[in-house]
């Protein structure tokens, strides 16, 4: 144990605050699923079993539960950063991801826009290494953002010299 | 090779076809089936030949292969870290061998990495395997040995029942035999013997019963893990070539011969199960970049003992001391409780089912009896686990420590850390600990330090990789 106290301080950006609606459409489209396909089961088929009533309580409790809370939480998490030499992220809500990669090792930096995002015009970045453990994604930023945080990683990721592995 | 590939795949059919001839019952109907797989296995071996191209240029490796759809595969020579020779059984009655190239990059689809040259002649292999690890011209001698490093002692075989193989291949050829009989209708009532012995177990004393039935399969597995560990292991050979690579050889039916350069080279990984730890015996595997995992290609010592794989583990990291065997730092006690609960836990909760299972559903009593016996050995399996978990650094290397039944020690190169990732449940804030996962290209790509304390983590992250954690790091 050292003397000193140190603490991992959390990134500096946020995402976007458009992701809270995102993570909430997902969880709801989900959800909605869930309850509905155990419904329409209720509902035709004869004789359905009783434990299916309480099935569609429960995940109708917990869906509504995990739609309201889970957004907030996760755009509290959810957080970024790049400095000249690394990239540093925070993902998650219960549990929760830190990561750290050294500019010096990455190898592409993709961007990917699913339906959704395209629509709340939200990008997500992925940057990877050498490693299949290695990439680091940060999650739903401003579509504007993203395009200028790229175009930052390719430019100080060019000027690093040295084969990424 | 026109006749390998179909006679590997025939060679892997034999058992099922010769207890068709013997016990089966002849109808023509299962015969023509069984000359038509023989017939298209050849077929597509011979369309498989007429298609497979494979050239070495000055700078790449090309291969064109496929009968339906045509692949063409071309990786860089200077990307090339590891040669993997295997010949299996049909390989050698022609004097052939399978070739396999392995480069740095990482596989997101199996063989993305890796071409597979299947197969040429062992003479040519030999040649491509130099050829292809020779970064520059040097003079090596054609048939050069190299510096040995370690070969296989006749003693290390007592570690081999050590080691749960053997239970478990008894149990894939049990399940393969009586696949095969209700495949054959054949039915083991009908001899003697067996019913005899399905009558004793059924009616003899279970006291009797169970400790003969116990010792017979102790016997049965320590015998299958002694031929397991012939065939894999015999006539290993770990050797330092003057190329810069290491090479391991191995193998009875089956020979494997394993080049890794050593300059990608980031590591070695100490497993000690828990009997081979009792017998005071280790197995090492290599981290490096350019092996994919299947077939233990990665293998450097097989089951031997805990000194000679702490010498080999020095000796291949040309390091004066092996870092597996370091001195590491415990994790806090908190980790401990974390450890236990987690061991506990299930326990506990199968004890519970089981129990509700005897009262409601009229389920026998034992299951749930031998379920709280667990109990205290899944507490002193918790108490091992924590025991068992530590970290230190040395000049060069990562090392890490964890697990009970599996124990395993991994020694990571520091210059080959390529990130970090920090994963936090909501129990280990609680417990204010984490565990830290050394990002890496090589190996599984990332090596976990289980339930690092706070501070102590943050330490270790910021000693083993100067400048880059550290930028992030606030003095509370």
């Amino acid at each position: 144990m050292s003397e000193s106290e140190w603490r991992l301080r959390a990134p500096a950006n946020l995402v976007s605050k458009r992701a809270v609606l995102l993570w909430t459409l997902r969880a709801a489209i989900f959800w909605v699923v869930v309850v509905g396909a155990e419904a329409v089961a209720l509902l035709v088929v004869d004789g359905a079993p009783r434990w299916l009533r309480v099935t569609l309580v429960a995940a109708a409790v917990i869906g509504v539960v995990h739609t309201a809370v889970m957004p907030r939480w996760r755009y509290r998490v959810h957080r970024w950063e790049t400095t000249a030499d690394a990239v540093f992220t925070r993902s998650g809500w219960v549990s929760q991801e830190w990561r750290l990669a050294p500019i010096s090792r990455i190898q592409t930096v993709d961007t990917a826009r699913g339906p959704l995002q395209q629509l709340l015009k939200l990008s997500t970045i992925t940057v990877t290494t050498a490693s299949a453990q290695g990439p680091v994604t940060i999650e739903n930023l401003d579509a504007d953002v993203a395009a200028r945080v790229v175009e930052e990683l390719a430019a100080t990721t060019q000027a690093t010299p040295g084969d990424a592995t | 090779m026109i006749v390998v590939r179909p006679l590997n795949e025939l060679i892997g059919l034999l058992p099922p076809l010769a207890a068709l001839v013997f016990f089966g019952n002849f109808d023509t109907w299962r015969v023509v089936t069984s000359a038509s797989v023989v017939g298209l296995i050849i077929g597509y071996g011979l369309l498989s030949w007429l298609t497979t191209k494979y050239r070495i240029t000055e700078t790449q490796v090309e291969l064109h292969k496929g009968v339906v759809f045509r692949q063409r595969r071309s990786i860089p020579r200077d990307r090339i870290r590891t040669v993997d020779l295997t010949a299996k059984l049909g390989h050698r009655a022609f004097g052939l061998s399978a070739v396999r190239v392995g480069t740095g990059q990482q596989e997101r689809t199996p063989g993305e990495g890796t071409v597979t040259l299947d197969a040429v002649t062992a003479a040519e292999a030999e040649r491509l395997r130099q050829a292809l690890l020779r970064k520059v011209a040097q003079t090596e001698d054609e048939n050069d040995e190299g510096v040995s490093i370690a070969r296989l002692d006749k003693r290390w075989y007592r570690y081999a029942p050590l080691t749960v193989s053997g239970f478990i291949s008894i149990g894939i050829v049990v399940g393969f035999v009586m696949n095969l009989a209700s495949e054959l209708d054949f039915r083991f009532s009908e001899v003697g013997a067996i019913r005899e012995i399905f009558g004793w177990v059924s009616h003899a004393n279970p006291l009797r019963v169970v400790p003969v039935a116990a010792v017979f399969v102790i016997v049965l597995s320590v015998l299958a893990s002694l031929a397991g560990y012939l065939l894999q292991n015999h006539d290993y050979r770990l050797t330092r070539q003057p190329d810069g690579t290491v090479r391991v050889r191995r193998g009875l039916l089956t020979t494997r011969s394993v080049s890794i350069e050593e300059k990608r080279l980031r590591g070695a990984v100490l497993h000690e199960p828990l009997l081979l730890r009792a017998g005071k015996g280790a197995r090492v595997t290599a981290v490096t970049t350019g092996l994919n995992k299947v077939g233990g290609s990665s293998l450097l010592l097989p089951p031997a003992p805990r000194t000679e794989a702490d010498r080999v583990t020095a000796d291949v990291l040309a390091t004066n001391e092996p870092p597996t065997s370091a001195t590491l730092a415990q994790h806090p006690a908190r980790a401990k409780v974390r450890r236990i609960v987690r061991a506990v836990v299930p326990t506990v909760a199968l004890a519970a089912i089981l129990l509700a299972l005897a009262e409601t559903a009229n389920w026998p009593d034992w299951p749930w009896i031998t379920a709280t016996v667990l109990i205290p050995v899944s507490v002193a399996l918790g108490l091992d686990r924590y025991r068992n978990l530590g970290h230190t650094l040395t000049e060069d290397y990562l090392v890490a420590r964890s697990g009970s039944l599996d124990r395993s020690t991994v020694a990571l190169r520091r210059n080959g850390i390529i990130g970090w990732k920090i994963t936090r449940t909501l129990f280990q804030r609680r417990a204010r600990v984490f565990t830290l996962t050394a990002i890496t290209a090589a190996g599984s790509s990332g090596y976990a330090v289980l339930d690092v304390g706070d501070d102590q983590g943050l330490d270790l992250a910021d000693a083993a990789l100067p400048d880059l954690i550290g930028q992030f790091l606030v003095r509370d």
